[in-house]
């Protein structure tokens, strides 16, 4: 039973990394930058579903809390994108970058500032709840996570195939000029994607604050998230959650059976590996374009 | 000829950067012409049409849509008002099915039912786009890709559209094939069309009128019949042989507008 349990709480853990990867992909693939700092994003969105949700702050019921939170981040995106990353339009991508990175730095401080540096845990209605199966013992924030993951993979699938914004969400990341000539507004889909990209963070973020503490630097993770990112193939959204999943499995196994470290060192020897037997990825949806 | 001009433009002027690329262009396209503009590589006739399909930003000129000044505005305000850029070098979305990328065309639109009967309208000029329907629009042969573009441009319901070099890189049948069905929207569906063309060939044939650019000026402009028969177009863009009395042709001879 041991490898199941190990197995459940990793593949938990591994929905959060997923979702963080999803993150970086959705705007990679908009516009062609990687965001930096969405493993902040992460933490940010945890902290403000926990400031919402815990009785030493806000106090409000955490099924209003956790909507209120999402939408917050996803604001927080969109305004992200018009203020500070259009400007950086018809610059080269490695400033943007770096930009991201910076923002990434300015979240932690802000984060810091505001709810301090100690660990916080998100108070749930399903905290220390358990589900007992035979000898297997699942918490409920371990099924809520799988739950949720899940259900918010079908709705981005359900929104990239059939709604309309999806539709141009996909065709501007694919082509962005012929985006223009077929009257996108482009640069409002784009603020939209840095909005999607917030949301997605705040569910992670809160996710995550339900099943284990968070600090300001939790955010870090985000480059084990970047680290499934590439594993799933950086374009590839399905990709990114395997990629995440990939990396939250095998964290518990190497820390149970091999020697204390590796288990560290686990996500990025896979991805090591990845790029050097399958450079694009696993689930790579790269193509030649013709010319 | 009579018509009034839905398109009208005058003195735009275009840069790249610090490269002047439209030096001052002026011209007027009436309703249910296709007007074509001839012009050799770097002549600035895709640039032209990116300045008024609102890509580009003029640095100096007006550019009139049916009376209203659109010089400046963003492309996705452009096509809503009835002009729609077929882009060249067939820009499509790859990764989209041929049906998504037809169905992104009408983006700006709300009427769905006129919107299901432009689609059925495309699939009768294009029926192998409706063969092709759930294939990656990516995976299509090049002349598919501008059939594609070109349905996909139908999907906006436009008044106007400005198509940019859709004979580039086909073979001649098919470049026949497009053309005709370019003339018969224009009979039919009552498409006014700017055509950016280097096959003065073929353009000079559907055209009702022509103007020819070079480095960003307009030097020569007229129906498309005369410019037809105008011996610098024949020498420099039918490839026409002219030999003077010495028996060869003439290289150094200059055009009449220089």
């Amino acid at each position: 039973m041991d490898i199941l349990q190990l197995l459940i709480s990793g593949l938990a853990n591994g929905c959060v990394y997923g979702l963080i990867a999803l993150g970086f992909v959705l705007i990679y693939k908009a516009t062609e930058a990687v965001n930096f700092a969405q493993g902040d994003f992460m933490m940010f969105g945890a902290f403000i579903t926990i400031w919402l949700t815990n009785a030493d702050y806000m106090g409000i019921n955490f099924y209003l809390a956790v909507p209120l939170a999402i939408l917050i981040m996803g604001i927080l995106g969109y305004l992200l994108d018009m203020l500070v990353i259009r400007r950086m339009f018809g610059q080269p991508q490695i400033a943007v970058v770096i930009l991201t990175i910076a923002i990434g730095f300015i979240l932690r401080f802000i984060a810091g500032v505001i709810w301090g540096h100690e660990p916080h845990l998100l108070e749930t209605p399903f905290a220390g709840k358990e589900l007992k199966i035979g000898s297997l013992v699942l918490g409920f924030e371990e099924i809520a996570i799988i739950i949720v993951t899940l259900l918010l993979t079908l709705f981005l699938f359900l929104f990239f195939r059939k709604a309309k914004l999806g539709q141009a969400m996909q065709a501007a990341s694919q082509n962005q000029l012929a985006a223009y000539y077929v009257g996108i507004p482009v640069k409002k889909v784009q603020s939209l994607i840095w909005a999607l990209a917030g949301v997605v963070a705040a569910v992670a973020g809160a996710l995550f604050a339900s099943k284990g503490a968070i600090d300001p630097s939790t955010g870090l993770l985000g480059i084990k998230a970047f680290a499934a990112a590439v594993i799933g193939g950086f374009g590839s959204l399905p990709g990114a959650l395997i990629g995440g999943l990939i990396i939250g499995v095998v964290e518990p196994f190497a820390a149970y059976y091999l020697p204390a470290g590796y288990s560290q060192v686990a996500p990025y020897a896979i991805m090591l590996l990845v790029l050097i037997l399958r450079p694009a990825g696993l689930f790579s949806q790269m193509q030649n374009k013709k010319v | 000829m009579s018509k009034t001009p839905v398109l009208k433009i005058e003195n735009l002027e275009s840069y790249y950067g610090p490269i002047m690329a439209i030096r001052g262009v002026s011209l007027e396209v009436r309703e249910g012409q296709i007007v074509t503009i001839l012009g050799a590589n770097g002549a600035g006739k895709t640039t032209l049409l990116k300045t008024i399909s609102g890509v580009m930003t003029p640095a100096k000129g007006t550019i009139e849509l049916n009376g209203e000044n659109i010089q400046g505005q963003d492309a996705d305000k452009i096509v809503k008002k009835g002009m729609v850029h077929v882009p060249e070098g067939r820009e499509i979305f790859p990764l989209l099915s041929v049906k998504q990328n037809i169905a992104i065309g009408a983006y700006v639109r709300k009427d769905k039912a006129s919107v299901k009967r432009d689609l059925e309208m495309v699939y009768s000029y294009f029926p192998i786009l409706k063969e092709r329907n759930n294939q990656q629009a990516g995976t299509l042969s090049g002349g598919q890709q501008q059939m594609l573009a070109i349905a996909r441009g139908l999907m906006a319901s436009p008044k106007v559209m400005l198509l940019d070099e859709p004979s580039l890189g086909l073979s001649p049948l098919l470049v026949q094939e497009i053309f005709t069905i370019l003339k018969r929207l224009n009979k039919e569906q009552k498409v006014t069309m700017l055509l950016v063309e280097q096959n003065a060939k073929v353009a000079l044939d559907v055209a009702d009128y022509g103007y020819v650019m070079e480095l960003g000026r307009i030097v020569m402009a007229d129906d498309a019949k005369v410019l037809e028969n105008s011996k610098d177009i024949q020498a420099f863009y039918l490839g026409v042989r002219e030999e003077n009395e010495r028996g060869q042709r003439r290289y150094k001879q200059r055009k009449t507008w220089r």
